[in-house]
């Protein structure tokens, strides 16, 4: 009904909303588009503040790569830390969500208060005391030193992510399946959790960024080049021109690190939404 | 701590009538839940709770120096009691720790007010599109999801002094030196990264609305304005709510951005975070620590007040999944929406 009552009206109220939809895009994909743009000049052309580049080229993205940067050695590690992030949650958080989406249990609220309060708490309160303690026990520039803290706000997001999405599935699924001589475990294996697949996976894309993204446990508990992130590295690149900041390849690592996100995002868009604010968390 | 816990108790467990035959034959459901529950409880406790405490109780010690009484070096850490804390208010360092917190917290209030007017609007503007839909969500995705380091780099590179920025504003602003112009700079990025998200909460928000509310409101002669303000905000008052508070939190332990965008070290973008980080950097674990404690004990009074004052209800989402049914209820009569949802005030309304 609404439609057709906007259609209806004057062309300013017809373009309006996409001239304001321009505006948004614009506004989200300037500044990345910006970084592409820098990432393919030239690193002679640099500083030329042309809107597209010209000529292309590739110099800035081989830079990155150039022996001793560390960059492809980073790359792995993220993959590897926030993998291992995204597994060891879900495979944790799986159960914990659908006991909380489908049990009733007294302190049922109180539980889910304590975890969305846990995702709540600052990063550097929990890594000043877990750098000592890692220290103690020789864990500094290990992966797990990195993976361990990361669970404190990876396994709150899928945890609270899943149960929203548990919590949208109709109970009469178990039931059937339990009539049909399930046991609840089993309703849960063969019924629930194939039909759960695309919200488990949005949870894994959602977790996944976040653990990509971090930046603080990886920049405090690694030292060495070997281990550390992309992100680390990134932010630490001295670059092979020297002095000044190397800009250029920095701008290319940028877009090495981001695309995967971006085509993740843009394929899985709908889903991302759904989970993101299915959870209300970022 | 356990900020949002009150709202939980006040809420009533609005179950589908199959829990209550569940419960009946579910004698054991209360054990049952606590054994699936625990590995989680376990990690966060480990990754959590236990940090949380160790946290207190390495904020009362300080390294071991040389003992003033024997004059040995002492081995280990020594108890200074509170000394770290009143060494954080009052000591030399006293006005590095108020300006951070000053910093904290403008960047705070600054960023979260430009990014919810923004994230709102955008809301409002992807609700009314019918075309572009899918462009506008998947470029809305693109900020979120860009790591913030490389945003802050990407930042950086536009504030050069011969970057983008000052190519467009034409004049020579040097943003990453001292003063307003480094703020600036970092509270653009924020806001660039975040107002998307706020504008993706408040967007599905805004699609719970039923569209007869507006149309009855129509009918009755509501101008655009006031169905905005009679209906829409207090509708959306509840998404709103929970996406402000999360951005305030990730606001107040901002860490990333500063440290990247314009440096250590630098007064006028030394945050909370930087500088509990900066301390543990030069192993002064003690106050790192207590610095750490207190921004703990910052971000968990402005939860709770907030949670508190304006009635943000942070779990309801998850415990009650039936919010369309309630919202209509609430809102039939399309004037008294304004009296807020499950709020303790009418913020968004009159």
């Amino acid at each position: 009904m609404a439609t057709t009552i906007r259609a209806e009206a004057g062309p300013l109220r017809r373009y309006a909303p996409l001239l304001g939809v321009a505006l948004i895009v614009l506004y989200c994909l300037l500044p990345f588009y910006w970084m592409m743009v820098s990432a393919f000049r030239r690193p002679s052309d640099q500083f030329d503040n042309s809107i597209i580049p010209r000529p292309f080229s590739f110099d800035n993205i081989k830079d990155v790569f150039k022996e001793g940067t560390g960059f492809g050695r980073g790359l792995a590690n993220s993959l590897l830390v926030a993998g291992t992030v995204t597994i060891l949650t879900l495979v944790i958080g799986l159960v914990a969500a659908y006991t909380l989406a489908r049990l009733d249990f007294r302190g049922k609220n109180l539980v889910l208060a304590i975890i969305i309060t846990t995702s709540m708490f600052p990063g550097i309160s929990l890594i000043v005391p877990l750098l000592k303690l890692f220290i103690d026990i020789k864990w500094i520039n290990t992966y797990q030193a990195m993976i361990v803290p990361s669970l404190s706000f990876a396994l709150p997001l899928a945890v609270w992510t899943l149960t929203s999405f548990f919590r949208q599935m109709p109970r009469e699924l178990e039931q059937a399946a339990m009539v049909d001589g399930c046991t609840p475990a089993q309703a849960f294996r063969k019924v629930i959790l194939p039909l759960a697949a695309p919200g488990v996976f949005t949870t894994a894309i959602i977790t996944f960024i976040a653990a990509w993204n971090e930046f603080l446990i990886a920049l405090t508990m690694v030292q060495v080049k070997e281990k550390q992130t992309a992100n680390v590295i990134i932010s630490q690149f001295t670059g092979a021109a020297g002095r000044d900041q190397p800009f250029g390849s920095q701008m290319a690592a940028g877009v090495i690190v981001t695309i995967p996100l971006v085509i993740a995002v843009l394929l899985f868009q709908r889903r991302i939404v759904a989970g993101l604010t299915a959870g209300g968390v970022k | 701590m356990s900020a949002p816990t009150p709202v939980a108790a006040e809420r009533p467990v609005n179950q589908p009538p199959t829990s209550e035959k569940v419960r009946r034959h579910d004698e054991g459901t209360g054990k049952l839940a606590a054994i699936l529950l625990s590995p989680t409880m376990l990690v966060l406790g480990l990754v959590v709770l236990f940090p949380i405490i160790s946290a207190l109780r390495e904020s009362l010690y300080q390294p071991g120096g040389v003992d003033p009484e024997t004059g040995f070096v002492t081995e280990g850490d020594t108890f200074v009691g509170l000394d770290n804390y009143t060494a954080i208010f009052t000591g030399d360092t006293a006005d590095r720790f108020w300006n951070a917190f000053y910093n904290t917290t403008f960047f705070t209030v600054t960023c979260v007010v430009l990014e919810t007017i923004l994230g709102v609007a955008m809301a409002l503007v992807m609700h009314k599109a019918f075309r572009g839909r899918a462009v506008v969500r998947a470029s809305i995705l693109v900020p979120w999801a860009i790591p913030t380091v490389v945003s802050a780099l990407l930042w950086k590179w536009i504030f050069q002094a011969d970057g983008a920025a000052n190519a467009i504003i034409g004049r020579q602003v040097l943003w990453s030196t001292e003063g307003w112009q480094s703020v600036a700079s970092v509270i653009i990025a924020d806001t660039w990264k975040t107002a998307p998200f706020i504008g993706l909460l408040v967007l599905a928000g805004l699609q719970t609305i039923p569209n007869e509310v507006y149309e009855a409101a129509k009918v009755d002669g509501a101008s655009v304005f006031q169905q905005f303000r009679m209906i829409t905000l207090p509708l959306v008052k509840p998404a709103l709510l929970v996406a402000v508070l999360f951005r305030m939190l990730d606001t107040l332990r901002i860490f990333d951005l500063p440290f990247v965008l314009v440096g250590p070290h630098k007064d006028s973008v030394e945050t909370l975070s930087m500088l509990a980080y900066d301390e543990a950097f030069n192993t002064r674990y003690g106050p790192a620590a207590a610095y750490a404690t207190v921004l703990f004990i910052y971000v968990a009074v402005v939860a709770f007040a907030f949670v508190k004052l304006l009635g943000a209800d942070v779990i309801g989402d998850a415990a009650v999944r039936k919010p369309k049914k309630k919202k209509k209820g609430d809102s039939a009569p399309p004037g008294v929406g304004a009296a807020g949802l499950g709020g303790l005030t009418a913020g968004g309304g009159v």
